[in-house]
């Protein structure tokens, strides 16, 4: 047994709004640079609807994740070490920009600096490869809540494995948001595919990541990732993913998308594995089995074995403790409410989904019945094939019964509570048909409808005595004459590669932790000595309103 | 001893040998983030799925003509019973081959990099000059063979050329034996010398990262969050170092988180 911790997300798809602020922060923080327009380390797809990039999931076509081969071992989708080297001087399988979309800005200089003239002015919009204009046809989100959908939803990958009556019918039925990140998967393909050796899993958290200085632009990683979650700079010619803000992380905060969400639908928690066991459950044969066999690699942080493993393996205390109040582990061992996107992929993803019942709920109520009761809400998980049929397709490699059990236990979440908020009885039967306990339904309330912060989040820090020399490993644009150099200061000159906003100041551990107290309060003033003028009255000298008199040294002259 | 011999086949080998080697390690020790081969398939995939690996499986298989016909002595083949004849059908023969993939997917290269307006944007200064290198040697080099091995009665290239490339290597210049040497020999020579000076200052260092390790290692990499690794972070550089409290370098084996 090799204990190893990591960090992971679960997304409560119930409370997603589709709002993209996640999205849009997410952009903000990570990639509003040249080369990296198109990027979406974060986005979020209505489904039923193809995603980003487009019909990513049909992996006939992109070749992504691993397949099973005949022999039972795990292989590459794209083909093993010589496929690749042989096939390293144009990737086969790798989407081209078109198949996210062409990125864009606007002539806005013409809305104020346009000749007279008899029409107005418009921004037309200019493409961010030619600079030439360009019509708009995709986006990231262009089916946003459905928009188009009936041209283009016919598509999406998991829908075109159900029947032909669903794809009729889906418009009328359902409709929910999937906001994706990188799965920081047990088993990466990307990692796996990546020629170079320059993509590796943190050892301490994880974290799945590209250093940047030792990629050389192979571009194996995007077309082995299955969830099209390894993105090429085209500026840079270097592979970009998304980070969980591991900046953050150390500092035991949440990443950004989760910080902003305003529906709070997501947590972050430690969970602990046996790092030996995630190749043979990978390889399981059957693809519905992949789920059990996933949840079977992680370790229970209360056995006193994986304890003592996890200290032998050197992992402090507030580790395990973290690993202990994890709500990652909560929701997906203890309740098991959440599910693994795309399991079949056979990379052991590790932002999970609490399935959504509202697509259910909502059938119930346009029909006029109760949306709250238990019994009404169990029938329609039964009898509503089309969503159950299609999450299933989403979380469980098509096997409904899990996805059905998630929902039955939200179901009864639903109407339990409602009979204590309304002052009734409780109904212990309702717990009992879904196999909980009261006890045990109160406290996944708690943490999925009231989800406090401290609750959803429960991130312990990098250790500062270990992280010293961390630095993020040295940041890679900070290189002579780089975009990077000289830090702040030079945040807006133009490296070799076009320019870089906002780089680099160094978020490391310990500089963050010199300048913030525990709690997060400054605990030292930025210009020390220093007084506000705003708040001098005019009168008096106050301290601080002149820097310190030095004392003359010896007997040279004293300053004017 | 002539001056402009002297000055080409020794003086001018030299210096572009020294700038490739230095080059080289300077790059490598202050431009890691640089060193990519700076692909455009994500731009344009069509044209390109067809000439990039016409044009890298001829020039490697150029690559490996020019290293047996010119490296390996003449004696040596043929001590294993490669006679001159044979030799000369087989580097004509596989060299027009190679040449002809070659210079077909360089082609397509360029128009591909000329007209599709995505990858021409994306085309740096340096990039251009490099091409126009390139272009050049193999355009000579082709010539030359064309003119003098298949149209002409052959030249024997391994009389004069190749024991002024060894002679080099050894530190035993012979510039006399370049003198004669047909004129597009020559060209072929000087442009690609000038080639290999430019070399470590172009996206031509990809060259130098062909990922064999692959075939090694793991599947699955794994680092450790405070390591400092080989190739990839650089060390600061001498006077650039973080101030650290004297006795509190820690531990790194005993704690790893």
């Amino acid at each position: 047994m090799r204990v190893m911790a990591q960090m992971s997300m679960i997304m409560n798809l119930d409370k997603c709004i589709g709002c993209h602020t996640c999205s849009v922060t997410c952009k903000q923080v990570w990639t509003n640079r040249t080369g990296v327009e198109y990027v979406w380390f974060n986005n979020v797809e209505t489904k039923p609807g193809v995603g980003y990039p487009r019909r990513y999931e049909d992996q006939e076509k992109w070749k992504g994740g691993w397949i099973r081969n005949k022999r039972g071992r795990l292989k590459l989708r794209s083909g093993g070490r010589l496929k690749r080297l042989a096939t390293i001087f144009n990737n086969p399988d790798l989407p081209v920009i078109d198949d996210y979309y062409e990125p864009w800005t606007y002539d806005y200089d013409m809305l104020t600096k346009a000749p007279l003239s008899t029409q107005s002015p418009v921004a037309r919009p200019k493409s961010l490869l030619t600079g030439k204009n360009m019509d708009i046809k995709w986006s990231g989100n262009w089916d946003d809540n459905l928009g188009g959908s009936q041209e283009t939803a016919a598509d999406d990958p998991i829908l075109a494995t159900m029947s032909e009556h669903v794809k009729m019918e889906f418009e009328n039925t359902f409709m929910f948001y999937l906001p994706r990140i990188c799965e920081h998967c047990l088993n990466p393909a990307c990692v796996a595919a990546c020629p170079s050796g320059a993509m590796y899993k943190r050892e301490e958290d994880g974290i799945v990541l590209v250093d940047e200085d030792g990629c050389r632009g192979w571009r194996m990683c995007v077309s082995a990732c299955p969830y099209k979650k390894v993105y090429f700079n085209h500026k840079t010619g270097k592979a970009e993913k998304c980070t969980l803000c591991y900046p953050l992380i150390e500092q035991g905060k949440p990443t950004i998308c989760s910080e902003t969400c305003v529906g709070r639908l997501r947590y972050l928690g430690l969970m602990l594995y046996d790092a030996d066991a995630v190749l043979a459950a990978a390889s399981i044969e059957n693809d519905e089995d992949l789920l059990d066999a996933q949840r079977g690699v992680f370790l229970d942080p209360f056995d006193p074995e994986v304890i003592a493993a996890a200290k032998a393996e050197g992992m402090e205390d507030d580790w395990i403790l973290a690993a202990q109040n994890s709500p990652i582990y909560k929701l997906i061992s203890e309740y098991k409410v959440a599910l693994p996107l795309h399991p079949e992929y056979r990379t052991m993803p590790m932002v999970w989904y609490i399935p959504p019942l509202s697509p259910v709920v909502d059938v119930i109520s346009t029909t006029n019945n109760d949306g709250e009761d238990a019994r009404t809400l169990f029938a329609a998980i039964d009898k509503l094939r089309i969503p159950v049929e299609y999450l299933a397709g989403l979380f469980s490699a098509g096997d409904t019964i899990p996805v059905e059990s998630s929902l039955r236990k939200l179901a009864a979440m639903r109407s339990y509570m409602r009979d204590i908020n309304l002052g009734r009885d409780r109904d212990e039967s309702i717990p009992e048909a879904v196999g909980m306990t009261g006890t045990e339904i109160e406290a996944m309330y708690r943490l999925l409808a009231i989800a406090k912060y401290e609750d959803r989040y429960v991130i312990p820090k990098a250790h500062v005595e270990t992280a010293r020399e961390l630095e993020e490993l040295a940041c890679s644009l900070d290189t002579d004459g780089g975009p990077g150099m000289g830090g702040p200061t030079a945040a807006t000159a133009a490296g070799p590669y076009g320019k870089t906003p906002g780089m680099p100041f160094s978020a490391t551990v310990d500089n963050y932790n010199e300048m913030v107290g525990r709690g997060g309060e400054k605990t030292r003033p930025t210009t020390p000595g220093r007084i506000n003028l705003l708040n001098w009255n005019g009168g008096g000298v106050p301290p601080g309103l002149f820097p310190p008199r030095v004392p003359p040294v010896g007997n040279a002259g004293s300053p004017a | 001893m002539n001056p402009i011999d002297f000055l080409l086949w020794v003086a001018f080998p030299y210096a572009a040998m020294a700038v490739f080697v230095v080059g080289h390690i300077f790059r490598y020790r202050h431009d890691q983030f640089g060193w990519t081969s700076r692909s455009s398939q994500t731009y344009e995939n069509r044209l390109l799925r067809w000439g990039s690996p016409m044009f890298h499986y001829g020039i490697l298989m150029v690559l490996g003509g020019h290293i047996v016909g010119l490296l390996v002595p003449k004696e040596w083949l043929e001590f294993f019973g490669v006679t001159e004849q044979i030799y000369h059908l087989g580097a004509t023969w596989l060299g027009s081959v190679a040449a002809a993939l070659t210079l077909a997917g360089l082609a397509i290269l360029i128009y591909r990099r000329r007209l599709n307006s995505r990858v021409l944007l994306a085309t740096t200064v340096m990039d251009k000059i490099m091409y126009l290198l390139l272009g050049a040697a193999l355009l000579f080099g082709t010539t030359a063979t064309v003119l003098f091995q298949v149209l002409g009665p052959g030249y024997d290239y391994r009389g004069t050329i190749s024991p002024w490339v060894r002679g080099l290597l050894l530190a035993q210049p012979d510039p006399s034996l370049m003198s004669h040497v047909p004129f597009f020999f020559q060209l072929h020579v000087l442009s690609a010398t000038l080639l290999f000076m430019l070399w470590p200052f172009t996206r031509l260092v990809h060259v130098f990262s062909a990922p064999l390790a692959y075939f090694v290692r793991p599947y699955i990499v794994y680092r450790s969050r405070d390591q400092h690794r080989g190739s990839g972070s650089r060390k600061p550089r001498r006077g650039w170092e973080k101030s650290e409290l004297p006795g509190s370098t820690r531990d790194r084996q005993g704690t790893r988180r």
